[in-house]
């Protein structure tokens, strides 16, 4: 379908031989397509194969590179802190995406439904995840400050006590947690809306026809269609969860707050690397948090895609 | 088929909602707004006050604010220009020329998408070291001047909204490749780099990560970067550090809601192909 266009040549020379004519023709299309390439090979390829062979040294950035071997791979596996590191991404993770997806649902549903203003709410909904996470996580990290935040405030009101939010551990994730509760939601409910008003309306309307209560479509009839949707967007959280690094870093510093309760991988590879100018480990740990990426997203897909598509086709028919 | 009383609580719920989701920036207007003593009284000042000014005054006069957001202004709008012209050109040509190479180019294009970016972060802070650009804004522009999902997104646009007719005309008279792109793909890609411009724009505003590990100890620091220092500095005076948040989310926000019908429809749309 893509037409195929070859570029007019450009005036060729009076008695130029066809080969070199032919070189040239398509020159206009590759200088068009050269600078993401050559950016790409800059700062995308060399800067990869770079640290691989940067994670076989030991390095402070400034000094001489020392050849280590595996050395800094060895310690990664024995490194407590690393493995706590990958514990505390996919706790928040967890702690953050379940709540959201509901949420996210809930909000589309209601949105679906025939109500006015929906652009309005739209908006509103969908304003926290463009804004920055740095100013953000200021904001909330005065929101849940222990002594004098809003939030233990209101919890006064109703009679709970002060909650340590940014030092007891799980209080720590907990708040994490929270804000990127607040920033995804949204957006995952405007994803769960295109998803639902694509939806064939007959389908619905048989549904209704066959006297199936509201609760009852939703089980059997939306939310198996809405499947794909769902699914893009728990894999779209697995991504982003694994390089949650500004809330941690903005609320509780460096090193993840105390006991290193919000110390997530990406927090300990910024640390490593860029306040600790350990540049050989941190690229070590850069392999690591990939191969734990990669193995996650692995599982994620394979849990999330298991029931046959066979049952939403029943259910329909 | 809803009932009245089934569409008042949905309303209900969803303005509650709204409502929840929108309190963090009353509430950072509020503090932005009052004094810090005010703030932290018990009970909490809960409306605006007077001093917005004083505490904007204030952000200005101790750190320099304005230069952070004049380097983060010059950042998005170049990166933004940058990644518009490369990125539509590259997307014009994929889409609509078929030359040697072209889709193993493209399959190399799609596979970058899998690369991970803290495994070239340190790398190209070594390299950016060896360019000088540390502490540059050059350093923030120019590796992210194109990128692949910008060209694979608007290839697909492409694809279907530039008719092969309007192009054989182009050719017909006379028109060049690159004259072609400017008269004919550019306008009608004008859609597609509306919501790409302010796509590119809100994340080179919000970008934190790599600004903070290359400008770092520079005076040519970002807006995210300036307001994690201002917060390290005035950890007592909470009241100034949001009026400079408050500066720094402010232009964002509006560049967001000129374009929002725009960017969240075509980010809707983008998922459910995907």
């Amino acid at each position: 379908m893509t037409a195929i266009l070859p570029a007019p040549a450009t005036a060729p020379a009076r008695h130029a031989p066809v080969s070199r004519r032919k070189r040239w023709r398509y020159l206009p299309q590759y200088l068009a397509i050269a600078p993401f390439f050559l950016l790409f090979a800059v700062f995308g390829i060399y800067p990869v194969l770079y640290s691989l062979y940067l994670a076989l040294q030991r390095w402070d950035g400034v000094g001489p590179m020392k050849f280590v071997g595996l050395e800094n791979f060895r310690f990664l596996l024995s490194d407590a802190t690393f493995w706590e590191s990958i514990g505390n991404t996919l706790v928040i993770w967890v702690m953050s995406t379940v709540p959201m997806t509901v949420l996210a649902l809930l909000i589309a549903l209601g949105l679906n439904s025939s109500v006015r203003f929906k652009g309005v709410l739209r908006v509103a909904y969908f304003l926290p995840n463009v804004t920055s996470i740095v100013a953000m996580s200021l904001v909330f990290g005065s929101i849940f400050s222990s002594d004098f935040g809003i939030l233990n405030w209101v919890l006064g009101l109703v009679g709970i006590d002060h909650v340590q939010w940014l030092t007891d551990p799980w209080a720590i994730r907990g708040a994490i947690s929270i804000m990127i509760i607040w920033r995804w939601t949204g957006y995952n409910a405007i994803i769960f809306l295109a998803g639902l008003q694509a939806l064939p309306p007959d389908v619905f309307e048989a549904a209704r026809i066959d006297g199936a209560g509201p609760v009852q479509t939703f089980f059997r009839i939306t939310l198996p269609l809405l499947r794909p949707v769902l699914l893009f967007s728990v894999v779209m959280s697995a991504i982003s969860g694994m390089q949650i690094f500004t809330e941690s870093q903005v609320l509780l510093g460096n090193r993840g707050g105390p006991d290193g309760a919000g110390l997530t991988m990406v927090l300990y590879f910024y640390n490593t690397a860029f306040a600790d100018n350990d540049f050989g480990y941190g690229a070590a740990i850069a392999w690591g948090i990939f191969v734990v990426v990669v193995l996650f997203s692995i599982l994620n897909w394979r849990l999330v895609q298991r029931p046959a598509r066979g049952q939403v086709k029943e259910t329909v028919r | 088929m809803t009932t009245t009383r089934g569409r008042v609580v949905t309303y209900v719920a969803l303005i509650v909602g709204a409502l929840l989701t929108l309190f963090p920036y009353y509430w950072l207007a509020v503090m932005a707004s009052n004094t810090t003593a005010d703030i932290y009284a018990a009970p909490p000042r809960l409306t605006f006050g007077g001093h917005l000014f004083d505490n904007i005054g204030q952000v200005f006069a101790k750190i320099d604010f304005f230069g952070s957001l004049l380097n983060t202004l010059i950042v998005a709008v170049v990166t933004t220009l940058l990644v518009l012209f490369f990125d539509s050109l590259a997307a014009f040509t994929f889409a609509k020329y078929d030359f040697p190479g072209s889709s193993v180019l493209f399959g190399i294009l799609l596979a970058t998408f899998v690369v991970p970016t803290q495994l070239a972060a340190i790398p190209q802070f070594d390299l950016m070291a060896h360019f000088g650009w540390v502490g540059d804004l050059k350093a923030l522009i120019i590796p992210a001047a194109a990128n692949a999902f910008g060209i694979f997104w608007m290839r697909q646009y492409a694809r279907g909204a530039i008719p092969d007719e309007l192009l054989e005309a182009a050719r017909m008279d006379g028109a060049g490749f690159f004259r072609t792109y400017l008269s004919v793909g550019l306008p009608v890609l004008r859609p597609a780099l509306a919501f790409l411009g302010i796509f590119t724009f809100v994340n080179a505003w919000n970008d934190y990560l790599w600004p903070l590990v290359v400008l770092i100890d520079s005076n040519h620091v970002t807006l995210q970067v300036a307001l994690s220092q201002l917060n390290g500095l005035y950890v007592k005076d909470y009241s100034v550090v949001m009026a400079g948040t408050l500066v720094a989310i402010v232009p964002l926000v509006i560049v967001f809601l000129f374009g929002a019908r725009h960017f969240i429809r075509n980010i809707a749309a983008g998922a459910l192909k995907g």
